[in-house]
């Protein structure tokens, strides 16, 4: 949570920097923020294939719980197409690179930024942070009436590192694993589905 | 586009060719590079300002598209933890 303020706090003075042009030279017409993402995707490559452990603690896994992940995806998919229709100024696939972000709001938004504009990112910024505070605040809930399964698929990508303590607290220790696996996987899915439909 | 997934499946590979050095400073470049873009990008909304001034109606059109992805994924959990737990249970008692 603390972490989420701290990128949170970024964006905000970022925009007030704007607003108030405290910046004298124009990053919007420089390559800066590209460069920056390719050096950000270089080493989130890095650090899942330098983590050994990850990998080694899915063979422990429930067989049928590998389906988590696709259950997850195809679900948020399904869910943001439905709501697709009571925003009538976003098209269906606008909605879907959104809803690809899967909480990851840092890189999701990053992309649709660079891609299809300031406007739709903060978009992605702010619907990938709300899903992650849902998570945090509903996990409860989301258990009693779907199951210890409920929180890993809301907290989509985030189920590896920022929701896991509450997952372990309220699905239980044992779905830690799964969480992770869950995470590392749905992780790894945010480029290549929110370019899929950046670029459709 | 496909010069971004290149750049990660690289970073994948060499991080894996790499596995006996623990490169743990690697998430505090990933935590700087984040706050560097973040920043980026809110310089480019507060320079922006249709976004300024639409704030409220982008954070309800964000706020629709969370409900809808949650809701969307805890059914589609449901559906598994239903197969996996659930009926297995039940026929253990039939």
């Amino acid at each position: 949570m603390k972490g989420s303020l701290i990128i949170v706090s970024f964006f905000v003075i970022g925009i007030l920097c704007g607003v108030y042009h405290l910046i004298p030279f124009d990053f919007t017409q420089s390559k800066l923020s590209y460069y920056a993402l390719g050096a950000l995707m270089f080493c989130v490559g890095l650090s899942v294939g330098n983590d050994s452990q990850t990998l080694k603690k899915v063979r422990l896994l429930n067989p049928g719980l590998v389906f988590l992940p696709i259950m997850t995806i195809l679900g948020t998919l399904a869910g943001t197409a439905l709501v697709s229709i009571f925003l009538s100024n976003r098209s269906l696939t606008d909605c879907l690179a959104v809803g690809s972000g899967f909480g990851y709001y840092s890189l999701s938004s990053i992309f649709i930024t660079e891609y299809k504009g300031s406007e739709l990112g903060t978009i992605a910024l702010l619907s990938n942070i709300i899903r992650e505070v849902i998570t945090l605040l509903f996990a409860p809930l989301l258990v009693k009436y779907f199951g210890n399964l409920a929180p890993i698929s809301a907290g989509g990508a985030t189920t590896m590192d920022t929701t896991l303590p509450i997952i372990a607290r309220y699905s239980g220790q044992g779905f830690v694993i799964v969480s992770i696996f869950h995470g590392f996987i749905v992780d790894f899915s945010v480029p290549f589905l929110v370019i899929l439909f950046c670029s459709i | 586009m496909f010069v971004m997934i290149g750049l990660m499946l690289t970073g994948v590979l060499l991080g894996y060719l790499l596995k006996k050095h623990k490169l743990s400073w690697i998430h505090k470049v990933i935590t700087l590079l984040i706050w560097l873009l973040l920043f980026l990008l809110g310089v480019d909304v507060g320079g922006n300002q249709e976004i300024i001034n639409g704030l409220h109606t982008l954070g309800l059109e964000a706020i629709v598209i969370s409900v809808g992805a949650v809701l969307g994924s805890v059914v589609a959990a449901w559906v598994l933890w239903y197969r996996l737990y659930k009926k297995r249970k039940k026929e253990d008692i039939a």
